[in-house]
């Protein structure tokens, strides 16, 4: 028998016959993102890291849901025509998107990606609904700098000071519905990323342990489909930050793919420098936010007619790291046009 | 290794370029900057011990009881700061400068004393306590025994 393959181009592309419809997006964010320069764009803000819950980690949960809540009411999707929920985050077991789907109650398919989380559910829930398994598709990715830096780092009130190649992980959570029919942009392609390691071991250095993976996925794609950058009006990846972006320009020029100002990174947009958070913003919540409140909104303007979100994501833990292993990362990419 | 399994097309760097790539574009921190910080800090910790250890001499402690008394107020001061917030802003500026002194020592007692609270007395604060100040106190009583054995031989 021969094998079908109709919607997979190149290496690791698929292009969406019928692309699926973003009809709605919603961002919840604590108090630095929206002091940000991003601040307007989002739904909500938080006054403080908790919002008055009795740990971080459930502060991080209810963001979740309530970003994930505030997408659904938007798009105005009947609750049973949600086929499924896509959600992730960064800690352990996926605590974050458990608990956000146990109070939710729709069919749930909990995604982990490190911080590429967001672009990977955007590319999973339209293969759903592409391939008429779903209707409507609910993603949502949360990420919070307290339980991260107590996941990952050392507790928050300890007094040393951070690398200068050092990320903030932000505290968010961003949500979108993805549907078969209806008005908004769309998803019309997804790369699929794999996972690179050049052995950088600097758990202090994020950027570069995943700028290599994002490149990669920025080459293929671009090969599978045979565009340029220039056919993007924004490359946007997900949490590279300063280091990271850099690093990412200079292997994707050496390796033939030229990019200029329209190759972003939504951890240097969300956070002004004077903001004391080093090398940029990190963490799932980075690129949905960011996707979710100024990408969909200059998309909907049209002042964007398409736009290559590249989703970054370190594959390591801190067991791992304390092991001696290298950090892996991975780039996935999804297209979105106005 | 990457690239072995990898379809082409394949980004056009060596591991090795890639590590010199990544140490020419990361930035250094700035040494001399953080080293007068931190001696500044350091010094005035240490400065505040030697004037609580004066005063309390005057006030007619011998002078090894009123050593271990300004340790005692010294521990006790890097606590409440942990507690308020402060001494983490301290250490983003000092560095070294204020985790060295007991200060930092009591800091890093506190803050994951706060920090696991919520996980329970026993799996949390009891279990979490020494997560930070554990290697420090496990390597320095090893030390002093080590040199104590050491010292015991000497004077035999």
């Amino acid at each position: 028998m021969k094998l079908m393959n109709l919607k997979r181009v190149g290496n690791q592309t698929v292009v969406f016959e019928n692309p699926p419809v973003i009809l709605s997006s919603y961002s919840v964010v604590g108090p630095k993102e929206g002091q940000g320069p991003l601040g307007k764009t989002f739904s909500k803000i938080w006054q403080d890291n908790t919002n008055g819950n009795k740990s971080w980690e459930v502060a991080e949960s209810k963001m979740l849901e309530e970003a994930m809540q505030g997408a659904v009411s938007q798009a105005k999707v009947k609750a049973d025509e949600l086929d499924f929920m896509l959600a992730g985050d960064l800690l352990n077991q996926i605590i974050s998107a458990n608990f956000a789907a146990r109070t939710l109650g729709f069919p749930f398919i909990g995604i982990y990606g490190a911080c590429s989380t967001m672009a990977l559910s955007m590319a999973m829930g339209s293969m759903l609904i592409d391939g008429q398994f779903a209707r409507n598709v609910l993603v949502g990715v949360s990420s919070h700098h307290d339980t991260a830096e107590r996941q990952y780092r050392s507790p928050t009130e300890q007094g040393s000071q951070r690398a200068m190649s050092a990320q903030w992980t932000v505290t968010g959570a961003g949500s979108l519905v993805l549907a078969q029919t209806g008005v908004g942009p769309r998803i019309t392609a997804a790369t699929i990323g794999r996972v690179l390691d050049y052995g950088e071991k600097n758990v202090n250095n994020m950027g570069a342990a995943m700028a290599p993976a994002v490149a990669d996925t920025i080459l293929n794609h671009m090969k599978d489909l045979n565009r340029t950058p220039g056919d993007y009006d924004l490359i946007a990846s997900g949490d590279l930050g300063q280091v990271g972006i850099q690093l990412a320009k200079e292997v994707l020029k050496r390796s033939g793919v030229e990019t200029a100002n329209q190759f972003q990174d939504c951890g240097v947009m969300i956070y002004d420098p004077s903001q004391d958070v080093h090398a940029g913003g990190s963490g799932c919540a980075c690129s949905s936010v960011v996707f979710a409140g100024e990408i969909m909104q200059k998309l909907i303007s049209k002042q964007y007619q398409r736009v290559l979100l590249v989703g970054s994501g370190a594959l390591h833990s801190p067991t791992s790291a304390l092991q001696g292993e290298s950090i892996p990362g991975v780039g996935h990419a999804v297209v979105i046009e106005a | 290794m990457p690239g072995q399994n990898l379809r082409p097309p394949n980004l056009n760097i060596t591991p090795q370029e890639y590590h010199n790539l990544t140490m020419s574009m990361t930035p250094k921190p700035n040494v001399i900057r953080n080293s007068w910080r931190a001696f500044l800090v350091g010094g005035l910790i240490c400065a505040i011990g030697q004037v609580m250890i004066n005063l309390l001499t005057m006030a007619g402690l011998e002078r090894i009881e009123a050593a271990t008394a300004a340790t005692a107020i010294l521990i006790l001061l890097g606590a409440l700061l942990t507690g308020l917030g402060v001494y983490d802003e301290i250490g983003k500026f000092a560095g070294a400068g204020s985790i060295v002194p007991v200060t930092g020592f009591s800091n890093s007692i506190v803050a994951p004393a706060l920090e696991f609270k919520r996980e329970g007395y026993v799996m949390g604060v009891g279990a979490r306590l020494f997560t930070v100040a554990g290697p420090v106190l496990v390597y320095g009583i090893a030390t002093s025994i080590a040199v104590g054995i050491i010292y015991y031989l000497l004077h035999f």
